[in-house]
């Protein structure tokens, strides 16, 4: 028995889930992109008849099988990490996850492998209807599964619609519908689907150029980069506003994350939303921390107070508001919410000492204590905060939360102006001469994908220390285990994945080497 | 009945042909899947990744009583 977790076993387990996350997530965005864009592709063939857009829809069906086949199932290793690595986060919030996760499952098995086999299976076997039916059902399957993932990943940033049972250990959910359409999930779920389908358009726009520049399957290629080039300036800007829609909810539930995107650390009225910045270190510290100041910055005056206060006047809290609090604003200071969190505490193992001592009517006083939504609401919400040390703990990596998110919104505004110049160029009919453009939109294929990444990288580190927000500490959350068996698994993921990412990209080149069938 | 096998075959020869008539990047990805899948569900799910508290623990009462020791008792990373 291993009487105390090592800060290596954390930061092992963490890079292990990281690891397993990032890669597997180089495969899903893929997947619920191209496969509307195979929907409507094959819509367009259903409504006109041509032949040559059920080529294409063929030739972008078979690099969506490949993604598709090569990204199957890597999830399931994050569920072994649960676990394996986090039993106590996992056995801590069992409850809530497994309805979305068992729905996901479902849907998952269900819509997505029989309708994908009939799409691969099915030209010519079925009708033309019923094919067209199933590559729809795949798309909205697909994004339906991660609906339930993002849905149970949502409940970690924003934890709604539970009670905690002290018997068991257990978050039990009491409301479906609040886990569902908590505001945190139903942001996630349209900005995370919607980089999705951006995602896959730049892959569409991305190889239709290379096409293009090599002056091959123009007719194919032109009509590739129309349709990936609106879907993807729609996805964009839904991306954009899904994601503004995202930090405004931030701005409410968690708002040390929200100020550490902009490197906020004292809050102020007239608040500017940096466009472009760098952060140095300014000499000063909250307690063990160093605070950094924005360097250089291109700023929107006015615009962060305007986004989250509704005008120029609202004052924006800062990172020192939500440490040390502000009384005047009803901003509670970390060191309530440790108060709160060691009454909860402290009723709970009072709790469990009568349960061990056998005194029933104790045990049965202060269960019903812990029952009430007093306790639940009041006290219980704050647990987390027991585990805490010092106040400026509270705080993730401000760099990281200010780069990873200022590089995404950059990205985000370069992909808008990419399928806008797109669009324009095919209307004009000189996109084949601009070869500036083609080489362009071809290297910018993985820039979709860091931005989605940066993404991931914002919302899970820009929670820290929370592995559940409030509730419970990255740090409570990890199993004893040696750090040794994290690290072997960690080298065996790190293989396997760059294995079949290897595998991805050589089949998929040598499939837009060979080209579309004639 | 009879309607229910010639469903039951003609599904059955919808998969075989797919299978049979594969293409060569489908016959590979399909490899690299069954690979794929031995490596996570047969080496490291039953020699890496057994479930912690059902190895160590009987039933659901023991391990709910070590998670609240845990919650409630174990010393915090961040001291």
């Amino acid at each position: 028995m291993i009487d105390n977790i090592d800060l290596g076993l954390v930061d092992w387990s963490r890079a292990q889930f990281a690891l397993t996350a990032i890669y597997h997530w180089l495969f899903v965005p893929l997947t619920l992109g191209l496969s509307f864009i195979l929907a409507i592709t094959e819509t367009i063939y259903f409504k006109t008849g041509n032949e040559d857009w059920k080529r294409l829809t063929r030739f972008w069906m078979t690099l969506f099988g490949i993604n598709f086949a090569i990204g199957v199932a890597t999830g399931i290793i994050l569920e072994f990490e649960f676990g394996t690595n986090w039993s106590n986060y996992s056995w801590f919030v069992g409850d809530i996850f497994g309805a979305p996760l068992a729905i996901e499952g479902i849907l998952a098995f269900f819509l997505e492998s029989t309708f994908v086999a009939v799409m691969f299976f099915g030209w010519n076997k079925v009708s033309k209807k019923f094919h067209l039916t199933s590559t729809w059902l795949v798309a909205i399957g697909a994004n339906l599964s991660a609906l339930w993932i993002l849905v149970a990943n949502a409940w970690m940033q924003n934890p709604v619609g539970m009670a905690f049972n002290p018997e068991t250990a257990r978050n039990e959910m009491v409301s479906f519908w609040a886990v569902l359409f908590n505001q945190v999930a139903t942001d996630k779920f349209l900005h995370t689907i919607s980089s999705g389908f951006l995602l896959a358009s730049m892959f569409v726009v991305s190889i239709s150029s290379w096409y293009l520049i090599r002056k091959r399957e123009e007719l194919m290629a032109k009509r590739s980069i129309l349709v990936g080039a609106v879907f993807g300036l729609l996805s964009s800007l839904m991306v954009a506003y899904t994601g503004d829609e995202s930090a405004r909810t931030l701005a409410k539930v968690q708002p040390v994350k929200f100020a550490s995107m902009e490197a906020l650390f004292k809050g102020k009225s007239n608040a500017g939303l940096v466009a472009v910045g760098f952060l140095k270190d300014n000499g000063k510290k909250m307690g063990d921390r160093n605070i950094k100041d924005i360097a250089f910055s291109i700023k929107i005056p006015g615009l962060m107070s305007i986004l989250t206060g509704g005008n120029t006047d609202s004052y924006v809290p800062g990172i020192e508001d939500h440490v040390f609090g502000n009384d005047s604003l009803g901003i509670m200071s970390v060191a309530e919410k440790k108060a709160r969190g060691h009454y909860a505490k402290d009723i709970l193992t009072s709790y469990q000492v009568a349960h061990r001592k056998n005194d029933t009517p104790q045990a049965d006083s202060l269960k019903n204590v812990l029952l009430t939504s007093e306790y639940q609401d009041t006290y219980f919400r704050y647990f987390g905060y027991s585990s805490i040390d010092k106040p400026e703990d509270v705080v993730p990596d401000v760099s990281i939360s200010f780069y990873s998110f200022h590089l995404m919104v950059i990205l985000g505004f370069y992909f808008i102006m990419i399928f806008a110049l797109a669009i324009h160029l095919l209307f004009k009919g000189t996109i084949s001469k601009n070869k500036w453009f083609l080489w362009l939109a071809l290297l910018s294929m993985p820039l979709p994908y860091l931005a989605s990444e940066l993404g991931w990288i914002l919302a899970e580190m820009g929670r820290q220390p929370w592995i559940i927000q409030d509730l419970m500490t990255v740090s409570k959350g990890v199993s004893k285990i040696t750090s040794g068996s994290v690290i072997t698994t960690f080298i065996l993921f790190a293989v396997l994945f760059t294995g079949l990412l290897i595998s991805e990209v050589s089949i998929m080149v040598k499939q837009i080497k060979t080209g579309p069938k004639h | 009945m009879g309607k229910l096998f010639s469903l039951m075959g003609r599904l059955f020869r919808f998969y075989y042909d797919g299978f049979k008539n594969m293409s060569v990047w489908g016959k590979r990805v399909w490899l690299i899947i069954i690979i794929k899948l031995f490596i996570i569900l047969a080496i490291l799910k039953v020699f890496f990744f057994q479930d912690f508290l059902k190895r160590k623990y009987d039933n659901d009462k023991q391990r709910s009583d070590y998670v609240i020791e845990q919650l409630i008792n174990s010393p915090d990373n961040h001291d």
